[in-house]
Parts: structure tokens; sequence; C-alpha cells
């Protein structure tokens, strides 16, 4: 009967309709995603000039659409004549990088944490979950501005942070799926068939969540990004001679009154990234959730 | 009863102490603070003293006790940099950073939830897809970004407001602003969320089948039973709005928590962030209580 219900609501218009905005959602960001990766990869550094050159006659020039700008710096200049659009390429590269590791380093522990936890259960659960509270309790900018004014500005230390401060929401979801997996029937099978607990976590609960971790990692890249912006312009993360878009607005506040535009672009291009992974991710979120895909 | 409430009291103490022992070790990560707070000149003798001033040459599980004893008496311990108690400069700032999550907060909740609402009751409409692009633009956009934005457009461009500081209203409207999209995202689409669910429920159809109107059942009876979640996410965002209003308060140069937490962080004064960080989660900590005991007070079937 239930099963009968469930077609139904396969062909009923509602679900269709959301289903065809949820993979063109997916379609659109993906190779948007794709498009900015190549463009910050590509080995464009023969054809832009130096990021960090200085070109001390052209300072704080406009971009070329304005009264004043050249084709030589299409995107302006900045605060010592830097050349924005080569800063925004460079910056780009660095930035992405931070956020496919940071999400890495947060969502590896945070799963195999989140797991252990709803797998287990008992004491396990309970002190985890503890963790888990306290950490979302802290303010998570000051403990990451505490560690880096400790440990002094580098990106393994960035990755730390990135790490102890995305672990625990990743971990509180991981917990509450792999609950829901290990109370399946196959899970109940294995373990009547005597398969290990090592074995049940490994290949079977963790396979099962993949889908979920993929979004989360997804949604993570973002926030990733959103933190290491936050503590560049803090002037707490990337440091010159490198560039990133957090570490291009921070330098952008100094003149923002008679520079807009050193401001302006790296910060479209943080907002645009950001954007593209959490619709990237929500639109996998609500794929691997079942509960929400009827909606 | 008494048994569950035992068990939660101890739970939330335990979270707390875990949430402090950080806190307590982050100060000691960075190893000797006299040096940095003497400079390179001063002699092992002079280092020496400030250390035993500092109880520093205590053994690491007493100075941890201490600290602990200090916290539950209310002494969070002095500035390195300010000579003064940091309980009492942490008191004198909340008021800047209460008014700054409040005002934000209240912008977030006055837009966000109607929004949510309209959004909930014409789904696929244009106010859907406004709902759906404020909440995905709020979580996206890097918040001292938006402010910097802000003040280009307000303060430099037009000069309508007034581009940092604090003193009257309109020094609260930008940070205000700029503080509130972020909840608002997460309102306004919460808001659509519970409020769609709700919508399904059989008693819409039998009040709608009454021929109640519109506006009362959205309202009277939809919105009544969506408004928990709601409730919930306005005061847990309030408690996660410390980190935000750092970055914030840096922008619009305004005299609260988190600017004092910055120049504590730039002057390596570790007793003062580890106040602050203990400060803000105990409160996040007793906000999200209060949630639950709300909750118990607002809907019968959770007591």
């Amino acid at each position: 009967m239930t099963e009968a219900i469930a077609a139904l609501d396969e062909v009923t218009p509602r679900r269709i309709r959301t289903k065809r905005a949820r993979t063109s959602v997916f379609w659109l960001s993906l190779p948007l995603l794709a498009i900015a990766a190549t463009v910050v990869i590509l080995p464009l550094t023969g054809l832009l000039p130096d990021p960090n050159a200085q070109d001390l006659d052209n300072t704080l020039a406009p971009p070329v659409w304005l009264a004043g700008g050249t084709w030589e710096h299409p995107l302006g200049t900045g605060k010592l004549g830097q050349d924005i659009l080569s800063q925004m390429v460079a910056g780009g590269r660095l930035t992405l990088f931070i956020g496919v590791v940071g999400a890495l380093v947060a969502i590896g522990p945070g799963t195999l944490i989140g797991v252990v936890a709803g797998y287990y259960r008992g004491w396990v659960d309970i002190v985890i979950s503890r963790l888990i509270d306290a950490q979302l309790a802290l303010p998570f900018i000051l403990i990451a501005l505490a560690i880096i004014a400790n440990r002094g500005n580098s990106l393994p230390v960035l990755f730390l942070v990135l790490a102890l401060t995305g672990w625990a929401p990743c971990a509180r979801v991981t917990r509450s799926v792999a609950m829901e997996v290990r109370e399946r029937q196959f899970v109940m099978g294995l373990r009547a068939a005597g398969a290990s607990e090592p074995r049940i976590v490994f290949r079977h609960i963790i396979p099962n969540l993949i889908g979920t971790v993929v979004a989360l990692g997804s949604l993570q890249v973002g926030t990733a990004i959103l933190v290491e912006s936050a503590l560049s312009f803090l002037g707490m993360g990337v440091l010159p001679p490198d560039v990133s878009w957090g570490a291009m607005l921070s330098a952008g506040q100094d003149v923002l009154t008679n520079a807009w535009w050193v401001a302006l672009f790296p910060g479209i291009a943080i907002t645009s990234v950001v954007l593209l992974v959490n619709l990237l991710g929500d639109a996998l979120l609500t794929h691997n959730d079942p509960r929400k895909r009827k909606r | 009863m008494i048994r569950r409430i035992l068990i939660r009291v101890a739970a939330v103490l335990v979270t707390l102490l875990i949430a402090i022992s950080i806190a307590f070790a982050l100060g000691r990560l960075s190893g000797d603070p006299t040096a940095s707070i003497l400079g390179p000149m001063a002699t092992e003798g002079q280092r020496a003293d400030l250390r035993a001033e500092l109880g520093l040459d205590q053994p690491l599980l007493l100075q941890y006790f201490d600290y602990l004893g200090g916290i539950f008496t209310g002494d969070l311990g002095n500035s390195l940099q300010f000579y003064q108690p940091n309980l009492t400069m942490i008191l004198d700032r909340v008021p800047f950073t209460l008014q700054l999550v409040g005002a934000g907060m209240l912008i977030a909740i006055v837009i966000g939830v109607p929004l949510g609402v309209l959004a909930a009751t014409r789904e696929g409409s244009w106010w859907d897809r406004a709902a759906s692009a404020l909440a995905l633009l709020g979580q996206s956009i890097p918040v001292f970004w938006l402010g910097m934005m802000l003040v280009l457009l307000f303060a430099v461009q037009w000069g309508l407001l007034p581009a940092g500081q604090s003193g009257s209203v309109q020094h609260l409207v930008l940070p205000a602003l700029t503080m509130s999209l972020y909840p608002m995202a997460h309102v306004a689409r919460l808001t659509r969320a519970t409020m769609s669910d709700v919508l399904r429920e059989p008693y819409i159809d039998a009040a709608r089948a009454r021929g109640l109107s519109a506006g009362s059942i959205v309202w009277k009876h939809a919105f009544k039973n969506a408004s928990l979640p709601v409730l919930t996410i306005v005061v847990l965002q309030a408690g996660t709005l410390l980190s935000g209003a750092v970055a914030v308060e840096y922008v619009y140069a305004w005299p609260g928590l988190g600017q004092l937490a910055l120049q504590a962080i730039q002057f390596r004064d570790f007793p003062l962030v580890q106040a602050i960080v203990v400060f803000g989660a105990i409160t996040f900590v007793l906000l999200n209580q209060l949630v639950d005991l709300l909750h118990a007070l607002i809907d019968p079937r959770v007591r």
C-alpha cells in the first residue's frame, strides 16, 4: 500500500517540477564552478603581469571602462600599482585551494567522529556529543584568531584552524545519519552473519553516508572560503606576498573611499563562488535526503 | 521528571566544562606570555617576577583549578594590557554588542518572517524565489564585505549615514543592517520550510473547510505552530552572532565585545581573550537552555 502511495508521489506534478529545478541548479552551478577553477588554475601567468609587481606610476588606476582606465590593467590597480586582474587570478587559486583542502580536513575527522558516535552509541556517543556541543558553543572566530596569534600565520595553521572549527557541524549530521543507517535491516543482517564491527562501519555504514558527506563537503568549501576571507581581512590569514581574495579585501578597505574597485571585485568573486558551492551542496543534500526529496 | 532535569543540568555543566577547558588550553598554547609583555630587553629576573605575579610558576593542574574556581566566583582574571579585571571590561562592552545584535535580529525577524510566510503560502511565486535568493545570498556574502559596500554607498557616495563609531541611532543603522543579513537568511529559510510543512497538515484543510479566512488560517493557525522552530533559530543565531560581530564591529569601529577581542588578540592579551571566549560560551549555552525552556512553556507536548 505505502509503495503504491510512494509510486503515486513519483508522478505528482510538484515533485517533477522541483526535481527538474534541483537538477537544473546542479547543472548550472557545477560547470560554472568548473570554469572558475579552470581559469584560476590555468598557467595564465605568462599572459598576465606578476600579481605582486608594483607599478608606482599607475597606483589606484580605475578599471578600463572608467575615465582614466587602460587595457593594460583591465580591472584597475591597487595601492602600489599591482594589477587587480592578475591578483584576482592568483588570489582565486589560493582561495579555492584553501576552500577545498580546508573542507577536506574538517569533513574527514568530522565524518569519522560522527559515525563512531552514531554507530557505537553508549558512552562513546555521550562523550562525543558533549564535545560537539562544547565546540559549537565556542565563538569560533575568536578561537581561530587566538590560535593564529599564537602559532603565527601559515597555511598549515590555517588548515588546523579550519579543521578545529569545522569538524563539529559535520560530526553532528553524520552522527544522526549513521544512527539511522545502523537500524536498517541489512546492518542487523550483517551483524547476525558475524561481520566484524570495523567491517560494518567502513565497508557498509560509511559508503551509505557518502552522498551526505559529499554534500556537507561542498557546503564546507563555502564555509572555509568565508572563514579564510574573514581571517585574512582581519590580518590573521594569508599575508603578502601571497594573495587571496580575502587578503585583497583587506587591502581594499584602506583605499575604499578613493578606489572602490580594489575591494569590489574580490568581494564579488568570493560571494559568487560561495553561492555556487552552496547551491551545489544544497542540491546534493536534498537529493540525498528522501524526506526532503518528497517536497 | 526530576531525574530528567538532573541529567539535563549535568549535560549542560559538562558542555560548559569542556568549553572552558578548551579556552584554558588556548591561553596556555602561547607558552610564556612574559616575553611578549616585557619585550626583548627584559632580564630573566624580571620575567620570573612577572611569572610569579601571574601565577604561571604554579603547576599547570593547580593553575587550571584556580582558573575554574575563579570562573565559579565570577572572577575571569585580569587583563595583561589594561591592568583591569576582564569581567569589568567585558561588561562595559556588552551593551554595545547587545544593541548591535538586538537591532540586527529585529531587522532579520521583521523582514525574514513575513518573507518566509509569503514564500510558503505562494510556493513557486516571485515571493518564493525572493526568499530563496535572500537565503542563499545571506549565507554567501562575506559579512564584512557587505559592511564595506554599505559604507561605500550610504556613507561615502550618498552621505546619508555615518560610516562608523557609535553614539546615535543613525550610527546603528548600517552595522545592524550588515549584521542582519545572515540571520535573516536563516529565519526566512526556516520560516518557509516549517510553514510549508504546517500548511499541509490536515487541520489546515479542516480550517479551510470550516470557511475560515485565509489570513486567519495562515497567521492564527499555521504560523502559531510554525513559530516554535523560528523562535529556536532566532535565539540560537543570537548566540552565534558574537562571531559575526567581530568583523562587523571592526568595519564600523563599533566599540563592542568583538572589537575588545580583536584588541586583546593583537596585544597577545591571552587572559582577556580567554575571558571573552568563556563569556561567549556561557552565554551561548545559557541561550540554548532558554530555548528549550521556552519550548516547554509554549508547547505542552515537549514538557
